[in-house]
């Protein structure tokens, strides 16, 4: 079934996929829209978006003002990593009942963020809003600063209601939150070469491996947004040269914001993959222009990748050809994946995110294959159809892709936020080159094909025709 | 680490810290999935729908459908009702259902929302295709929890479907909110002592549905629409937890005169005898020998074990039915609940567990930062409970044995029943030797012994 016929697709979604060959070269590919009505789509609402980019802060309490279940949900889900303060993987909610929704909740906010703030000390709170505290009319931000008044201890507004829009608008609600603790406060000595890293959480200690690099070439980090973050170093955010910011579709926002009001200037990075990490520390390295820092930074760079290069080797041995389906909540990671799957010898034959800009997809047009499809906001039956249509070999994405990949018949990475190692950095991707060796090429398939009746996968000659078109094989 | 400074008891009303409970919405889901080719619908946002199925995922590690209104700032001010409507005949056109389990969520009921009366005027306008069944549960998530959704779905599945009907020889069983395996347990159970029988939800074969290499939106299981409707006419009811079951018992108890017997969850020796007694006098046959050697087999293991469990002080916390019948099973094991707590609000629940274990401190309506505090106070050997309690464990060095909802740090386990004759000898079975090998990894090379 081509792209144009599909039945199971609604026709207000056609727009959100698009594929990519000769014929289609003009069409723009609909996206930032909300999710249909009726449809069973993979995304979350502003609540989900704001509490994953503002929940790595460490020291922070987060207390979510609603029903249980926001919070619960919530509940240290996100895997990124501490240094130091475990209070972030606390879930902190006010349970809010019958009487609180008919009598208003701001009493019982109140309350909590007093008794917290009393019981926990923390040196900020991040009081979230969702859906029903919209509804109620609960003056969240009144609240908030009547306790900060009152205590002293920074309180801050995450305006938050899940149905105000989508998981993008989540991610703005975050980073207006976290302007308003960032210049509360001044660093002692100002470094000259001091930057930010916006849109990394540390997930399974990726910061670290970053860090790391910048440590090695005298680059120093003020704050990271959010990964592994207190809330004393964000305070301190403005006084940095230089804003990286990684996962440009929850940071980009802030980085202009903060473009705008501190003067501080901004480059998208990405840790993901030899090129992309390569390109990241020049790019950096090169901000403080200082030729000699230059320099050490490409010494680096060969020195790391050529002490993990003879190891990939082994890998792209095996992986070479196989096809990947890509499905992340940024778009910008999704393409960071088409470019070092490349990289193992793989292609990405679909890929798609939950929450990308026009402008992300028109990158990723460029950097897919020809014949890969590309999809804005997928559900379920779509991701299913697209896996057996484009001959998918492995699936990435979260949480409630593994799933549907594993019925599928194929192979599964979670790059998300349960991942469990590293995939950042030189030594990141062999971590990666090694996850998706053991689940692509794990003997556990010839079980699953002994009991499918039919390989779902074509023949090879088969393959060869359907490709006629010229994808470049 | 992650631990809690001891601190000075205060108050708190207005705050949950780490809940042991979590909203009414997912309930409903996991209970509209033990319908056969049910689609749950979430009258919400989007974000409800993400969660609920995301959080059902990682318990479960199957893809779970959901679909969900998609409310935006416009329903919220103008009502949910054209949403609605616009996700019906969406989700019933792509996902081709036979039957749609719709549930609200906070927005959706705080906003008015007469979602039967919306679906009541689409039958009429002739909006909805005849053959697709259409049901409706109100769940808003500021009221009760999980087991209380549960409860309200598998009510509202009674209440839309059920009839009136020549009288049956059949037994209605509700088995509450507990693992497709166990309701398979029950289905087998109920198979071997010769019962008629309909279960209500019956998630087994859905979301424990074998590996065949297709992906199906709607598996083979679940229970039938049209066994619901012959529900009227069964010859008793039987609901297995008096939180998750007792509604819709009572509803078909009232609407139909089906006689009502709620009995506890079948975990334990004592618990699963009732079960079987009570079946075997409805039905007036005897229990067949097949269940008598299962039930001789068990307390054998029970007597080889029994004796390093003796005095075992435990804390258990989780979903209401399940937590009563887990201290029950403690208590005959020879151990001594020190702590039993649950998120869900149940008086019922506290008379009954301080019943069995009048010694424990019981706990209802709280969180597991309390639990915490609990077990700091009077320290335990041994915690049961969900995945969430391992945090607990580690900081005060004991182990967790992961039962309930949801176990969302190991795999499989979902896959092994703990109800039945059969579960409660894997309950013993990995009790018990958890227990011994905590011993044994703590104790010095002198005193290591082969025998144990």
């Amino acid at each position: 079934m081509s792209m144009n016929e599909r039945s199971a697709v609604l026709s207000d979604r056609r727009r959100q996929i698009y594929k990519k060959d000769t014929a289609d070269r003009d069409a723009d590919i609909v996206c930032d829209v909300n999710s249909v009505a009726g449809a069973m789509s993979q995304r979350g609402c502003v609540y989900n978006g704001a509490r994953v980019v503002l929940n790595p802060i460490t020291d922070a309490v987060h207390l979510v003002h609603g029903a249980i279940g926001c919070a619960a949900y919530t509940c240290d889900i996100r895997g990124s990593l501490s240094s130091g303060p475990e209070t972030y993987r606390y879930s902190f909610s006010t349970d809010m009942r019958e009487k609180d929704v008919i009598f208003g909740g701001e009493e019982k906010l109140y309350q909590a963020l007093r008794g917290l703030i009393e019981e926990h000390r923390p040196p900020a709170v991040f009081a979230y809003s969702t859906c029903i505290v919209g509804v109620i009319g609960d003056d969240l931000r009144a609240v908030c600063k009547r306790v900060e008044e009152e205590t002293g201890t920074i309180v801050v507004p995450v305006q938050s209601e899940g149905f105000k829009g989508n998981k993008a608008d989540g991610y703005h609600a975050a980073c207006d939150a976290l302007l308003e603790i960032i210049g509360r406060s001044d660093r002692g000595a100002d470094s000259p070469r001091a930057i930010n890293l916006l849109g990394e959480f540390n997930l399974a200690g990726e910061l670290w491996v970053i860090k790391n690099y910048l440590a090695e070439l005298g680059i120093e980090v003020v704050a990271t947004l959010t990964g592994d973050a207190r809330v004393a170093e964000i305070m301190q955010a403005h006084t940095a040269g230089l804003n990286a910011v990684q996962c440009a579709g929850s940071m980009t926002y802030l980085a202009k914001k903060m473009q705008k009001k501190y003067g501080i200037p901004f480059v998208k990075v990405s840790f993901f993959g030899l090129d992309d990490t390569e390109e990241a520390l020049i790019k950096i390295a090169g901000f403080f222009d200082e030729p000699a820092l230059v320099k050490r930074a490409w010494k680096l760079c060969r020195e790391r990748r050529a002490a993990v290069d003879r190891e990939l080797d082994l890998y792209r041995d095996v992986l070479k050809g196989k096809r990947a389906a890509v499905y992340m909540g940024g778009a910008f990671k999704t393409l960071s994946l088409i470019k070092a799957f490349r990289d193992l010898g793989m292609e990405v034959v679909v890929a798609g995110s939950q929450t990308g800009k026009s402008e992300d997809y028109e990158e990723i047009r460029a950097e897919a294959m020809d014949g890969a499809v590309i999809i804005d906001d997928a559900g379920v039956l779509e991701l299913v159809e697209l896996i057996g249509e484009q001959e998918v070999d492995i699936l990435v994405g979260g949480v409630k892709e593994r799933p549907i990949a594993y019925k599928s018949g194929i192979g599964f990475c979670d790059f998300n936020h349960e991942r469990k190692r590293f995939f950042s950095g030189f030594e990141g991707l062999l971590n990666f080159a090694r996850e998706v060796h053991a689940t692509v090429n794990s003997p556990v398939w010839a079980a699953y094909r002994k009991i499918t009746t039919a390989d779902r996968r074509p023949a090879i000659a088969d393959k060869e025709c359907r490709f006629e078109r010229g994808d470049g094989r | 680490m992650v631990d809690i400074a001891e601190c000075p008891d205060i108050e708190r009303q207005a705050l949950a810290i780490n809940p042991a409970k979590t909203c009414q919405p997912i309930g409903a889901v996991y209970a509209a999935l033990g319908i056969h080719g049910c689609m749950p619908h979430s009258h919400g946002s989007q974000g409800c729908a993400s969660y609920l199925r995301m959080h059902l995922s990682r318990h479960f590690r199957e893809p779970i459908i959901t679909t969900t209104s998609s409310f935006t700032e416009g329903q919220v001010v103008f009502g949910g009702s054209g949403n609605l409507k616009m996700a019906l005949k969406n989700l019933i056109h792509i996902y081709k259902p036979e039957v749609v389990g719709v549930h609200t969520t906070c927005s959706a009921e705080t906003i008015g929302d007469d979602v039967p009366g919306i679906v009541e005027e689409m039958r009429r306008a002739g909006e909805l295709p005849e053959d697709v069944k259409v049901f409706c549960a109100s769940t808003p998530s500021y009221v009760g929890s999980h087991i209380t959704g549960f409860a309200n779905m598998v009510k509202a599945a009674v209440d839309a479907f059920a009839e009136n009907g020549e009288a049956a020889e059949a037994v209605n069983v509700l088995p509450g909110f507990v693992s497709p395996s166990d309701a398979r347990e029950i289905k087998r159970i109920l198979k071997i002592m010769g019962t008629e029988v309909v279960v209500l939800p019956d998630v087994s074969g859905v979301i424990d549905a074998p590996m065949t290499g297709e992906l199906k939106l709607y598996q083979e299981g679940g229970t039938k629409i049209e066994e619901i409707e012959r529900m009227g006419a069964s010859k008793a009811t039987i609901a297995l937890g008096r939180e998750a079951g007792n509604a819709a018992g009572m509803a078909l108890a009232t609407n139909f005169q089906v006689p009502l017997e709620v009995l506890p969850v079948p975990i334990g020796i004592d618990n699963v005898d009732a079960l079987l007694m009570r079946l075997s006098a409805v039905m007036g046959k005897p229990i067949p020998k097949e269940l008598e050697e299962e039930r001789g087999r068990l307390v054998d293991m029970m007597l080889d074990a029994h004796a390093h469990w003796y005095g075992k002080k435990v804390a258990i916390f989780g979903d209401p039915d399940v937590t009563e019948a887990l201290t029950g099973f403690c208590v005959s094991m020879g151990m001594e609940p020190e702590h039993v707590l649950t998120g869900t609000r149940s008086k019922d629940w506290k008379a009954a567990v301080t019943m069995i274990a009048p010694k424990a401190t019981v706990v209802d309506d709280s969180d597991l930062f309390m639990l915490h505090r609990l077990i700091k106070r009077n320290p335990v050997d041994l915690l049961i409970g969900n995945s969430y309690g391992k945090y607990i464990a580690r900081s005060e060095g004991i182990p967790l044995i992961r039962v309930g909802f949801p176990i969302t740090d190991r795999a499989n386990l979902q896959h092994f029943p703990v109800v039945g004759y059969a579960g409660t000898a894997w309950l013993v079975e990995r009790i018990g030797n958890t227990l011994l090998d905590w011993k044994e990894d703590r104790t010095p090379d002198y005193l290591v012994e082969l025998i144990q």
